[in-house]
């Protein structure tokens, strides 16, 4: 019973962060670290609160909180790819100005009322003892963010597109080479990538709380950068660890709850700890998986 | 090579790691309830040339808030305050900051206030109080009414509300109507008012269910959405039928509550309207007479011997502290319940305060027949028998 309870926690409080990672990797796949993460879900969150309430139509409010993301990251992928700039301070820079025009922006609809998602048990599979309480009674977002985990890993690994995104993030200079503009293609990367960071967003406005506060994201954003490092560059870890993480979040609540003599300050760490263990547990070769063009700007012409 | 880049980028990492947990930590509300009990070194002695009272002459008044004002909490009880103040005196201008951080900030912005002609500051959040009295000190014309503090100056009181009033009897009516006997309470981190509120509704509950307990656990924040949400899921599938918080933003718990169709105790502010079906009732801060009064006493020149220049604290007889209406699901007896200890509270007759209180480990913490004061009330480290949680040693 606790059990389920807590794997179940894992995804209600693990989809933001695992959404915002899946698009962080994608975008350094490509070669272009993303710190500005944290401002893209901030955006989406906030975004897609404004247009649920606008509309009533969550779905909409997710095509829009998507598009915010998009365009906070069209800003870094602007400065880091065409303007060359430094691609973590300009994204430590995207982070800081996502809170605040969020913040600005958002001020009129901290106290709005959504209906928004709300958790859809799947008829049958809802059902199974143990497994049907875990997986199947959530909301929509959260089922389409799990479907989505194996469709980016066809993706990247299984598909011309994806060779074209990985060479782009390890060697550009091929990649521009066979005639294709390895710009664009981290530019189409950085954008994605800042769609679904969008949509992590989104998930935690308009699925989860049904609330938009400023700054409510408060470091997922930075903890799904965090992820992508440490679970290798590939998805299902990725997914892995958003869920750890979002486990150990429902964890110390709950061992809060059994009245057990344990510091609640000690448990507020207890969900970074146990994710950055376990990551390094499971991680073996992580050198070898970095994207070797991680950073690099390239210059447009040959070599690099 | 490799290696080396990819250790280069973890460090990166953790550097912004760092920044951004310093940022947030400098936005962050309260703040450590550890606190000196007075700063008996007030202010400076004679002001230069102070020839008029404290407080009067101003063209404004000026108001610095934590958070923003419609956050269903803590921030929008003062900011209501405020705007009875702009009501009451047409002739003073009211300037408000919101989202002003409890650091060097807030002074920077007290003193454009009283450049702008404020002679009278009301700094309302818990950290504001060390900035407000540097101000304080260099400005000795200008009157602060500084909300929740327990130091004092000579142009600086503190106000407050006994708002553990209100909350004891929610939990008169929380207890009452559990059906599973089990509270649940989400607060932010354990510092004394905190930790007050939540002994005072468990006394509430306990003194008409003598099986009542309250599980308490603690977010780390005074207002992360998620994280709330993570709390409030997880103590409703630990068997908990009534919520209630400490939070300064308190729609996300309040909702989430009435999704799983459990009652709700409201906290700061009336939510009501968030939960239609499992609304009980809720503590409030009612600011508005109050920060009129204070205001009309500064601005007559007679702030000085009255009783705002202390630590001045609003009972629920002052109505300075109040419950919500009760929503409609709550069956008379329970209102009936709250109602008889209410008038107890009024007329004196009942302290829940006065011993013997034993802690959870059953040490006895207030002996028999004891009552507590202001100062003892707003420094409790421990929580009650009852309380199911943990706050660190």
């Amino acid at each position: 019973m606790i059990l389920s309870d807590i794997l179940a926690g894992a995804l209600r409080s693990g989809t933001s962060v695992m959404l915002a990672s899946q698009g962080e990797l994608l975008s350094e796949r490509a070669g272009v670290i993303n710190l500005g993460t944290e401002g893209s879900m901030l955006g989406g969150a906030m975004g897609g609160f404004a247009v649920t309430v606008w509309t009533g139509n969550p779905w909409l409010g997710t095509l829009a909180g998507g598009l915010c993301g998009l365009l906070v990251a069209a800003i870094h992928a602007y400065l880091v790819i065409v303007r060359k700039a430094n691609q973590l301070a300009t994204g430590l820079t995207l982070m800081f100005f996502g809170m605040g025009i969020t913040a600005f922006f958002g001020r009129s609809f901290v106290s709005e009322r959504i209906v928004g998602f709300n958790p859809v048990p799947i008829p049958w599979l809802s059902d199974i003892p143990f497994l049907g309480d875990v997986l199947f009674r959530h909301d929509p977002l959260t089922y389409l963010s799990i479907l989505l985990v194996p469709c980016l890993w066809f993706l990247l690994f299984r598909t011309r597109l994806g060779i074209m995104l990985r060479a782009a993030g390890e060697r550009e200079e091929v990649l521009f080479a066979s005639g294709i503009n390895p710009k664009l293609v981290r530019g189409a990367a950085v954008l994605a990538g800042g769609f679904l960071a969008g949509i992590g967003g989104v998930q935690l406005s308009v699925a989860y709380t049904h609330s938009w506060v400023e700054n409510m994201t408060q470091g997922r954003g930075v903890v799904a950068v965090a992820l992508v490092i440490f679970a290798s560059w590939k998805p299902a870890r990725a997914m892995l660890g958003a869920y750890l993480f979002g486990a150990a979040q429902a964890l110390q609540l709950t061992v809060q709850q059994q009245g057990l003599p344990i510091s609640p300050f000690f448990l507020f760490m207890l969900p970074y700890l146990l994710t950055i263990a376990a990551l390094l547990l499971v991680e073996r070769r992580r050198q070898s998986s970095t994207p070797e063009g991680l950073g690099r700007v390239f210059s447009g012409e040959a070599g690099g | 090579m490799k290696t080396k880049s990819s250790r280069k980028f973890a460090g990166i990492f953790l550097m912004c790691v760092l920044l951004f947990a310093a940022v947030l930590s400098g936005c962050s509300q309260p703040g450590s309830g550890q606190e000196r009990p007075e700063a008996s070194g007030s202010a400076p002695a004679s002001a230069p040339a102070a020839s008029a009272a404290p407080g009067t002459g101003g063209t404004a008044v000026g108001f610095i808030f934590v958070g923003t004002k419609d956050d269903y909490g803590y921030n929008q009880a003062a900011y209501l305050g405020s705007e009875a103040v702009e009501k009451a005196f047409p002739d003073l201008k009211v300037l408000r900051a919101e989202n002003v951080p409890e650091t060097a900030e807030a002074e920077r912005v007290m003193e454009q206030m009283i450049k702008d002609g404020a002679k009278i500051i009301f700094p309302t959040s818990y950290g504001h109080l060390d900035p407000a009295l540097n101000v304080a000190k260099r400005h000795p014309d200008v009157v602060f009414f500084h909300q929740g503090g327990l130091k004092t100056a000579d142009n600086l009181g503190t106000y407050f509300g006994t708002i553990w009033q209100p909350v004891y009897l929610a939990g008169v009516a929380a207890g009452k109507m559990s059906k599973s006997g089990k509270l649940g309470y989400i607060v932010s981190v354990p510092i004394p008012q905190v930790l007050l509120n939540v002994n005072a509704f468990e006394l509430g509950a306990k003194s008409v269910n003598p099986n009542a307990s309250t599980s308490v656990v603690f977010t780390g924040s005074w207002c992360d959405p998620g994280q709330q949400a993570n709390a409030a899921n997880s103590l409703i599938d630990g068997g908990v039928d009534v919520l209630t918080q400490h939070q300064d933003c308190t729609k996300t718990v309040i909702e989430t509550a009435e999704r799983a169709g459990i009652k709700t105790v409201g906290y700061h502010a009336d939510a009501s309207p968030l939960a239609p079906n499992g609304w009980i009732t809720g503590s409030v801060w009612n600011w508005s007479d109050l920060f009129v009064d204070m205001v009309k006493t500064a601005v007559e020149g007679k702030f000085k011997g009255s009783k705002y220049d202390g630590k001045y604290r609003g009972t629920i007889a002052d109505d300075v502290v109040r419950l919500t209406d009760f929503g409609a699901g709550v069956p008379d007896d329970a209102k009936q319940l709250v109602e008889e200890k209410k008038k107890g509270l009024l007329d004196g007759t009942l302290n829940p305060f006065k011993g013997p209180i034993e802690d959870q480990s059953g040490a006895v913490k207030i002996k028999d027949g004891e009552t507590l004061t202001v100062e003892q009330l707003e420094s409790m480290d421990y929580l009650v028998k009852g309380v199911v949680g943990n706050i660190p040693k």
